[in-house]
């Protein structure tokens, strides 16, 4: 038997529902819906869009819709999780702070971070500079470092004990490694890399939005039964919080059971590899080469126009393939997704694969002699021409 | 595609080779022809893709698709660099005359490190005197306690140096004129067997062309290749194999040629329009690719007839030598005209197989050779009418 | 040494096929049997016969209705469970994300279930053997060599190994091999924690982004374009 269908009679072929579906699942067929099971996730769109009732659901798989788990409302507070590296706090965790602080006020609850490690005292103090009405500082020297084993177990006990209803993290190579590990322990739902985060107030939901198939879609997406929601906010996207002179908050200094703080991984040697010294993750200003340089050493024109901007230097996957440039500095999908305040991409043709690493960059400058190369169509500004006449040209322009 | 009806295990050999030749090689063939370096990379990833157990049977790891199967390699390999497909081809030149003639004991030694690719084969017939006139040999086989002991010099020898398996051949008897050959296997490594230089060669660059050196040079017994005197039919036996590879190998760089002459005639514009619409570009265009055909389809056959054991394979293998080789030399040339200047430059992939073709007229029984056998074939069948 | 492999068949992009390039990875110097594991629908065994052809010993497919619609947290779920039932493993890898969703979450999530260690990121497999193994993980800035005991799980990126060819061996086997399909009883999930209803996320609404917009071109010659692009950098406070 199906588990959901079309009552033919009422179905008016409006094609309301097809545009609806998230899954391409149904079609209109000689004027009626028809749904096509193998892609439907009984994720009920349909059903709430459709203006006829024609759409019904069988109790099996009414049933298979989710209930809540918990106690819902026993969840309160939004915190963000204040990553630090070497005792010096990530901006992200700046970033986090901006959009937590929105979403707090929203929901009319405070605003926590969590800060690991010992000798972070000027660190808890910018968090409350710069918003949290609450710092849960975790004083113990194990977790200067990062460790998945003892970063996921210190902050699943955390959130059992004190049940924030929103959790927030940032996409970074830190927190994509060790959040999912806390999901799984509290088994409730993580939603990867957004790039935007609002309230339903109605229903006290966290409304989450990230990019999807290389970022051809948009997926906004719903934790509403299980507590914490949970999600990783990808870096550079939301505004930096202020930091306000005497705000005031309250700083918890606190301890982890010492069987917490072990870890079955243990790190050797860090060994640090990019070229230039600003990473490209962090970087507000990228420039980037590709194919289009022709030879490695080519790659001294971006690194001049990236010191005068003082900023990062990345590369496309031509580029890194070629072996010009070490894979740390590839931008796209089989490398970093960076969403910097100004990307210039120099002899780049902008393959999906690149766009999907940058696009929301907030202004992406192209400089490429095929006029019909894809960067331009994300480009603010395009430049069609010879990039060892434009870069040098413009390095000129901007030290003048 | 029911094209020369191939089975499904012939055309994952024809499109894995032609991958690998597309993906690997295509990328990698000027630098090779321009630093005349052995293409050991390659020979690894064929290696890895099995693609040196094709001709050897099941039972000595290989997979047991013969000749043909070999011949679909060569052609997809030739199509992207001859050099490289000699090089793969050399090494099932060296092992063929061990799968005819050698013993059990030989053939599981050796054949299952050639399928496996870990050890090349080379075949060391050649001499300075002794080319076609294999009767001209002067390498000796001195016949000692245990074995016997070797002396002389085998030039131009194909993976020379690099192979590590080689069937040579050398007189025992020298008053039994022919039948006073005997083929040994010889390892890379003996005491008293070295290499000459490289040569510098006009075309097949990467591959390895060296002598072989033997100075008092001890092999035991159980290296001979086949009994005392039979290194004449040993030689004649295993060209009889080989030939349609290397009429495989003159279809794929016909083959090369005619897809590059094509596209760059549909790209270059000369008077207003492409060159491919002159009808003069055409006709020659339409003969190269009639050419091709014809010669794949006697490879094929060939190759199948060389397979099932048929005993007038010597003369089709001949023929389907004969006719491919100068077949490529003609369409190559052509190619390298249709694409004028730019075909002459180095830039462009042609020039290279127009020198590389050549090689095909020559190596593995020249051209006139060829006739020779065929004439001499013919005849006999006539006679024992 | 038995190593797991989990690949994703993902829907046409422009060259990856597979997701996780490795299925090879440390074959080279360590006796090792390779399971490639998947789950999806049944048209997923193509995936798994391109690996068999790659040269990897077993291949597992899970796929079961009542599988379709399950989140990362779901999905890790069954996939652990999956792996339980092939039995002892040493290693598991994954790719550091499928090109599909991107969340690069079930990976974390499946040691997490399985109890087992874990290193994201990893960009090279330094040395495994002694029930250990040292890798080295990609930071932003640099990289880190983390040891860790086996079992154990590894997410990596691309940088770990060229994709190698394909075997005629391999293919020839790839052809003929019955794949298991295991579904989701056989692997034992509860059937509350998969799918739909064991799915914590829900996808509300699927949209197309807004297009940037075609922004400005600026032509001319390169000093005057150079110009004109300086000046507007210098008014957005870029220099």
């Amino acid at each position: 038997m199906a588990l959901i269908w079309v009552i033919e009679d009422k179905c008016t072929g409006c094609g309301l529902c097809v545009k609806k579906c998230p899954f391409g699942a149904i079609e209109i067929v000689e004027k009626v819906a028809v749904i096509d099971e193998s892609k439907c996730t009984l994720c009920k769109a349909c059903v709430e869009t459709c203006r006829s009732e024609a759409i019904a659901l069988s109790p099996e798989a009414e049933a298979m819709q989710e209930k809540p788990s918990v106690d819902l409302n026993a969840y309160r507070g939004v915190w963000i999780f204040a990553e630090q590296r070497n005792g010096r706090l990530s901006s992200v965790a700046y970033e986090l702070l901006g959009v937590g602080r929105t979403l707090s006020d929203d929901l009319d609850v405070a605003l926590t971070a969590v800060l690991f490690g010992s000798g972070m005292e000027e660190a808890a103090g910018a968090l409350v500079a710069r918003g949290a009405d609450r710092v849960l500082w975790v004083d113990e020297p194990e977790l200067r470092t990062f460790h998945d084993d003892s970063y996921a177990q210190v902050f699943e006990e955390l959130i059992r004990e004190e049940k924030p209803e929103i959790v927030l993290a940032g996409a970074t190579a830190v927190g994509r490694s060790f959040i999912p590990k806390v999901a799984a322990k509290l088994e409730t739902g993580l939603t990867a890399d957004c790039t935007e985060l609002a309230i339903d107030r109605e229903k006290r939901l966290l409304v989450q939005t990230r990019p999807a198939f290389g970022g051809n879609i948009m997926a906004t997406i719903l934790c509403p039964n299980r507590r914490p929601q949970m999600a990783t906010v990808r870096h550079k996207v939301m505004q930096e919080a202020e930091a306000l002179e005497g705000r005031k908050g309250e700083i918890v200094r606190r301890k982890a059971k010492p069987e917490s703080l072990l870890s079955r991984t243990s790190l050797i040697e860090f060994i640090e590899e990019l070229e230039e010294t600003i990473n490209i993750v962090d970087a507000d200003v990228i420039v980037s080469g590709g194919r289009g340089l022709g030879k490695p050493e080519n790659f001294a024109l971006i690194r001049e126009l990236a010191l005068v901007l003082e900023g990062a230097v990345g590369a496309s996957r031509a580029a890194v393939d070629e072996g010009w440039i070490p894979y740390s500095h590839q931008v796209g999908q089989t490398g970093k997704t960076v969403s910097p305040k100004l990307y210039i991409a120099c002899g780049i043709s902008g393959a999906i694969q690149h766009l999907v690493g940058m696009r929301s960059s907030d202004v992406i400058v192209a400089i490429n002699k095929d006029p019909e190369a894809p960067i331009f169509d994300v480009a603010t500004f395009g430049i069609v021409g010879d990039l060892f006449e434009v870069v040098p040209a413009l390095v000129r322009k901007l030290k003048g | 595609m029911a094209q020369h009806f191939l089975t499904e295990e012939q055309e994952m050999i024809r499109d894995l080779a032609r991958q690998i030749a597309q993906e690997k090689i295509v990328p990698m063939r000027a630098e090779l022809d321009e630093q005349e370096e052995f293409p050991w990379e390659i020979m690894k990833l064929l290696a890895e893709s099995d693609l040196f157990r094709i001709w050897i049977p099941e039972e000595y790891g290989g997979l047991g698709e013969g000749i043909f199967g070999l011949c679909l390699a060569m052609e997809e390999l030739s199509r992207a660099c001859a050099g490289v497909a000699v090089s793969y081809a050399g090494s099932a030149l060296g092992g063929t005359p061990i799968l005819l003639y050698g013993t059990e004991e030989q053939k599981q030694k050796y054949l299952p490190q050639l399928a496996s690719g870990e050890r090349l084969g080379a075949f060391a017939l050649t001499e300075a005197n002794a080319g076609s006139d294999v009767a001209g040999m002067q390498a000796t086989a001195r016949k000692v306690d245990d074995g016997y002991v070797l002396n002389g010099t085998k030039q131009w020898i194909t993976n020379g140096g690099e192979a590590e398996i080689y069937t040579v051949f050398t007189i025992t008897d020298r008053n039994r004129g022919a039948r006073g050959s005997t083929a040994f296997i010889m390892e890379k490594g003996m005491e008293g067997f070295s290499f000459g230089k490289k040569e510098k060669k006009l075309g097949i660059r990467t591959s390895s062309t060296r002598e072989l050196v033997f100075q008092d040079c001890f092999v035991p017994t159980a290296q001979r290749l086949g009994r005392e005197g039979m290194g004449f039919i040993v030689a004649m036996k295993t060209f009889d194999q080989s030939r349609p590879g290397i009429g495989a190998q003159s279809v794929g760089i016909a083959q090369g040629a005619l897809d590059e002459a094509i596209q760059f005639a549909r790209e270059r514009h000369q008077f207003g329009k492409t060159i491919s619409s002159f009808q003069a570009v055409q006709h020659m265009l339409a003969d190269m690719a009639t050419e091709i055909e014809a010669a794949r389809a006697l490879v094929y056959y060939a190759a199948r007839l060389v397979d099932s054991g048929d005993r007038s394979a010597s003369k089709i293998a001949a023929m389907a030598k004969v006719f491919p080789s100068d077949m490529a030399m003609r369409v190559t040339t052509n190619a390298v005209q249709i694409m004028g200047g730019s075909g002459y430059m180095r830039e462009y992939p042609v020039e290279k197989m127009m020198r590389d073709a050549k090689i095909t007229q020559i190596y593995e029984g020249t051209n006139q050779i060829m006739r020779n056998v065929i004439a001499g074939n013919l005849i006999k069948e006539a006679a024992a009418l | 040494m038995n190593i797991v492999v989990c690949i994703k068949q993902v829907p046409g992009t422009a060259e990856v096929r597979i997701h996780s390039e490795t299925h090879t990875l440390i074959r080279d110097g360590v006796e090792s049997m390779v399971t490639v594991f998947t789950m999806g629908p049944p048209q997923a065994e193509a995936a798994l016969r391109e690996a068999v052809s790659y040269g990897v010993d077993e291949v597992v497919l899970v796929s079961d209705r009542a599988l379709v619609g399950s989140d990362t947290l779901a999905t890790a779920y069954a996939i652990a469970k999956g792996i339980a039932k092939i039995g002892a493993y040493d290693l598991i890898l994954c790719g550091k994300q499928a090109i599909d969703g991107d969340t690069a979450q079930v990976g974390p999530e499946v040691a997490e279930r399985l109890g087992i260690p874990f290193v994201a990121w990893v960009r090279k497999v330094e040395e495994v053997g002694d029930g250990k193994i040292r890798v080295q993980r990609m930071m932003d800035d640099g990289y880190e060599v983390i040891e860790m005991p086996l079992p154990a799980l590894i997410t990596v990126v691309k940088e770990i190994n060229e994709p190698r060819l394909a075997s005629l061996k391999g293919k020839l086997r790839a052809k003929k091999l019955e794949i298991p399909m295991w579904s989701a009883e056989d692997i034992g999930v509860e059937e509350d924690q998969v799918g739909l209803k064991g799915s914590p996320t829900q996808v509300m609404r699927i949209f197309s982004p807004e297009p940037r917009g075609a922004g400005e071109r600026l032509e001319g010659e390169a000093e005057e374009v150079a110009q004109r692009l300086a000046e507007r950098l210098k008014v957005m406070g870029f220099v």
